[in-house]
């Protein structure tokens, strides 16, 4: 353990008595140090974006003719089901929480590492054994058939043997969740360095830490409901199935009460990476972090009283659609206040149009227009046509991927510096965004046309009249898969060959960039720095600089 | 985009060509009536729904004119105003300053805070209203409110049958208005099943795979389900409902607009799913009346012995 030896971290090149390896080695390792287990995270999610980007492939090649010509009907299934399942739990939710959050944290909080680092690196550790046990399920029993939401009865009845490898991974990856969840609680709330206060942190603590508060109340919900599930499936126990006196409606109350709040889980970091980029290209405060924190804590408290949403054609009774529509449109308010917010960060700032900001003002668009469609959804009467058609499939990648996934790009864009010591190629970084903004949406924005027309989801044969749209759509597709090849090609040269990056090339004020790059073991040699104002960018209204300015800008002013 | 974008060049041209520029209050406001008449004619001159068959069908669309209208509204503003800064706040080259240091402004947040608070509200309470027009807040699960929908003793009869107790059987429900009621209920047992529908005419004692109504007469599926959970979802009727075992349900419609059109099964329910299907045959009502006689046992029984008739 590396914080308990600190003599060694002032010497990085004497190397240290005992089995840690060191150099590349250590991304291989059961390493304590949390920037190792960020990267190791953000690898590993990198992966399994790829195979789960393999499996959307088979899907949308599937769906470029009306019928079932080109897997088996039970392969389609597992393919979806893998699909979802392996970008959710596998590539999304662990590289904006485990991934960011354990490189941030730390620097952000002034501390040397995460409250529990070997803790940190179990919840790592438990990812690559769970994904590769769900991959593995396909080639050896058959994967799951029952969509990644698993209801019951479907989910009793197909093939059992991938039903409870799923499981098995599902609650080992929710495992990897709550430690990483604590381990964030406890590092933002009693790491800070001292004369640290709260309301002086960096936004993606916030966002961190209200995510935190869902994984920790929410995840242990999902996980007694598998084995609930799991018990029906091995002991034929009666909790969820009918036939035997059990409810499938109350599996899926259970089973929403965690996954809608996982929805935040995926989108509050990226909310909080957002609030990082803006400042720093813009060369501005965050506008109104104060309201910022709150409408967080707001989603936080929203998210989690929203989950029969889901349900609305599911029977329930009329005073609980009541609730769950006015609960969940009213989202739209702490989440509307984020949005303006960040469009106040750009106006009359100095931005910057390199790949981070691009990818990052993509995000804003995507999630607007899936935050439309969402407060749409939230309508009884409007969800009761549209619910579990192409509608909500397009509605939740627009959350999910346009939302979400364009975050990542744009931190990877923002960071890789800090990671790596060098710079991206900007070039390659515009193509890449260039192409998966095109590609993203024509795959998805034809998909709410077809669910208002009558094509449900997961199906793999549909009504001939929407060919078109669906050929558009895998077209779209095959450019989003397209689009990886800049950026991978980008990342593996520029690690090694990319300019020199310095220290702090964006100018940045937070404490992760008051570090050489890449950072030492224990983050800074000498003691943190002290990082009261994270957004203090900007000159005072009166103090411009007239030989920059025009008379545009003063104009601009009401001058 | 385009209107939104389109005063762009007025600001510019403003600020080179003359000395004193247009209040940006004043363009402000133009721009915002601009997008407030896109949104109008978008929301109601872009179709992208089917056919009406149903008589909640015309509430839904309005519904969705609306959404639709103040979607657009705040997308082409949000799009705007993003696009306009890039551009505008573009950092110059040779141009290493800040921008303006403003922290935040209390009004404007509370102003930004109310107005989406507002049309949450009023979208909230338009479609509370909606949705109580087409007959959703019908407590359904009350069995007591049930008596008054449920005119036809045989459908009863079939419900609490499948429940095997004497007392009144739960029933769930979604859309559940008898709304055109004159002409009394057509009752229809629904039975899904992997990977089918069937359709039992209580009236003549028959099973049919396709679901055959009359336009006008109000229909009320008794629904069931007997391995997996199932949907039943016809677009024309802007009508979903989920059909989960043990759960006996019950949906009412009144179709209006005669025609052939799909039943889809919308819930995930085994390798089949996709080829789930059905057709329901809305019929004018002479028409189903002659097809509900053809049917019955006795015409059957008779036309199996003369083949020509």
């Amino acid at each position: 353990m590396t914080l308990a030896f600190p003599p060694q971290t002032s010497q990085p090149q004497s190397l240290p008595p005992g089995l840690q390896p060191q150099g590349w080695l250590r991304y291989l390792s059961f390493s304590l140090d949390h920037k190792v287990i960020g990267l190791q995270y953000m690898v590993t999610g990198f992966f399994f974006y790829l195979v789960g980007g393999a499996l959307a492939g088979v899907i949308r090649v599937e769906l470029l003719s009306p019928i079932s010509d080109f897997v088996p009907r039970e392969t389609y299934n597992e393919m979806l089901t893998l699909h979802g399942t392996v970008m959710i739990f596998l590539w999304i939710v662990p590289v904006v929480n485990g991934a960011f959050g354990n490189y941030l944290i730390p620097f952000y909080v002034g501390a040397r590492d995460m409250a529990f680092p070997r803790l940190n690196a179990v919840a790592f550790w438990m990812i690559p054994p769970a994904g590769f046990l769900l991959i593995a399920s396909y080639f050896i029993a058959g994967a799951a058939q029952s969509g990644w939401t698993a209801y019951p009865p479907l989910s009793l009845t197909t093939p059992a043997a991938g039903q409870v490898v799923w499981i098995l991974s599902v609650l080992l990856l929710g495992g990897s969740s709550i430690f990483g969840g604590i381990n964030f609680i406890a590092t933002i709330l009693k790491l800070r360095r001292p004369g640290l206060k709260m309301m002086q942190l960096p936004m993606y603590c916030w966002a961190m830490l209200g995510t935190s508060f869902l994984v920790v109340l929410a995840t242990p919900v999902l996980a007694g409901t598998l084995v609930l599930l799991s018990f029906d499936i091995i002991a034929h126990t009666g909790f969820f199935n009918p036939a035997l006196g059990g409810n499938a409606v109350v599996y899926q109350h259970l089973f929403w009460f965690y996954s809608h709040p996982a929805v935040y889980i995926m989108v509050l970091p990226a909310f909080g990476l957002v609030s990082e980029i803006l400042p720093v290209h813009a060369r501005k405060p965050l506008f109104g972090y104060t309201t910022m924190v709150y409408s967080i804590l707001g989603i936080v408290f929203l998210g989690l009283i929203v989950w029969a949403h889901h349900m609305f054609t599911s029977g329930t009774p009329p005073w609980m659609r009541l609730f769950f529509t006015i609960a969940t449109a009213f989202i739209a308010v702490p989440t509307g206040i984020k949005f303006f917010n960040w469009l106040a960060t750009l106006w009359g700032g100095k931005i910057a149009l390199n790949s981070a900001m691009l990818f990052s003002c993509a995000f804003i668009v995507h999630f607007v227009f899936g935050g439309i469609t969402g407060v749409a959804l939230a309508q009884v009467p409007f969800d009761i046509h549209v619910h579990d058609t192409y509608f909500v499939v397009g509605h939740f990648h627009y959350i999910v991927y346009g939302g979400t996934v364009f975050v990542v790009f744009g931190s990877i864009y923002h960071w890789f510096p800090k990671f790596t010591g060098r710079m991206l190629n900007e070039h390659l970084g515009r193509l890449h965004f260039a192409l998966t903004f095109i590609g993203f949406n024509l795959c998805f924005a034809p998909q709410h046309w077809l669910g208002l027309n009558g094509m449900p989801r997961r199906v793999a044969e549909y009504d001939p009249q929407f060919t078109m749209l669906n050929q558009v759509s895998s077209v779209g597709a095959l450019l989003m898969a397209i689009s990886t090849l800049p950026f991978l090609i980008n990342v593996a040269w520029s690690a090694f060959a990319g300019p020199v990056a310095g220290d702090n090339p964006w100018r940045a004020l937070t404490p992760e960039w008051l570090t050489s790059s890449p950072p030492p073991v224990e983050n800074w040699i000498g003691p943190a720095p002290l990082v009261t104002h994270p957004y203090g960018y900007g000159v005072a209204e009166d103090q411009i600089d007239l030989k920059s300015t025009t008379g545009q800008q003063l104009w601009s002013r009401g001058r | 985009m385009a209107l939104a974008g389109s005063s762009i060049p007025i600001r510019w041209e403003s600020s080179d060509m003359r000395s004193v520029p247009i209040p940006s209050a004043i363009l402000t406001l133009v721009v915002g009536m601009i997008l407030v008449l896109a949104g109008l004619w978008v929301g109601q001159n872009i179709n992208l729904l089917p056919a009406a068959a149903s008589s909640n069908a015309p509430l839904y669309d309005e519904l969705f004119a609306v959404l639709f209208t103040i979607g657009t509204i705040l997308f082409l503003g949000i799009l705007g105003l993003l696009i306009f800064s890039l551009v505008r706040f573009r950092r110059r080259d040779g141009d290493s300053g800040d921008g303006v240091a403003v922290e935040g402004n209390l009004q404007l947040e509370i102003f930004w805070t109310a107005i989406p608070a507002i049309v949450v509200l009023f979208v909230g309470i338009y479609s509370y209203d909606i949705y109580d027009r087409m007959g959703g807040m019908i407590p359904l699960a009350d069995p007591h409110s049930m008596h008054g929908t449920m005119d036809s003793p045989v459908a009863q009869a079939s419900v609490r049958s499948s429940e095997g107790e004497a007392g009144t059987p739960r029933l769930w429900g979604g859309i559940g208005a008898a709304s055109g009621g004159s002409i009394g209920v057509l009752p229809v047992d629904v039975t899904a099943l992997q990977f089918a529908f069937l359709f039992h005419y209580p009236e003549g004692d028959f099973i049919s795979g396709e679901l055959h109504v009359k336009s006008g007469q109000t229909v009320e599926l008794r629904m069931e389900a007997r391995d997996v959970i199932h949907a039943f979802w016809v677009p024309e009727f802007r009508l979903k409902q989920d059909v989960i075992p043990g759960q006996p349900t019950v949906l009412t419609f009144t179709p209006t607009l005669p025609g052939r059109y799909p039943i889809i099964c919308a819930e995930l329910c085994g390798p089949y799913h996709g080829g789930m299907r059905s057709t329901v045959v809305v019929h004018e009502p002479e028409a189903f009346d002659r097809w509900l006689d053809s049917n019955l046992p006795a015409t059957v029984a008779s036309a199996a012995g003369a083949p020509t008739g």
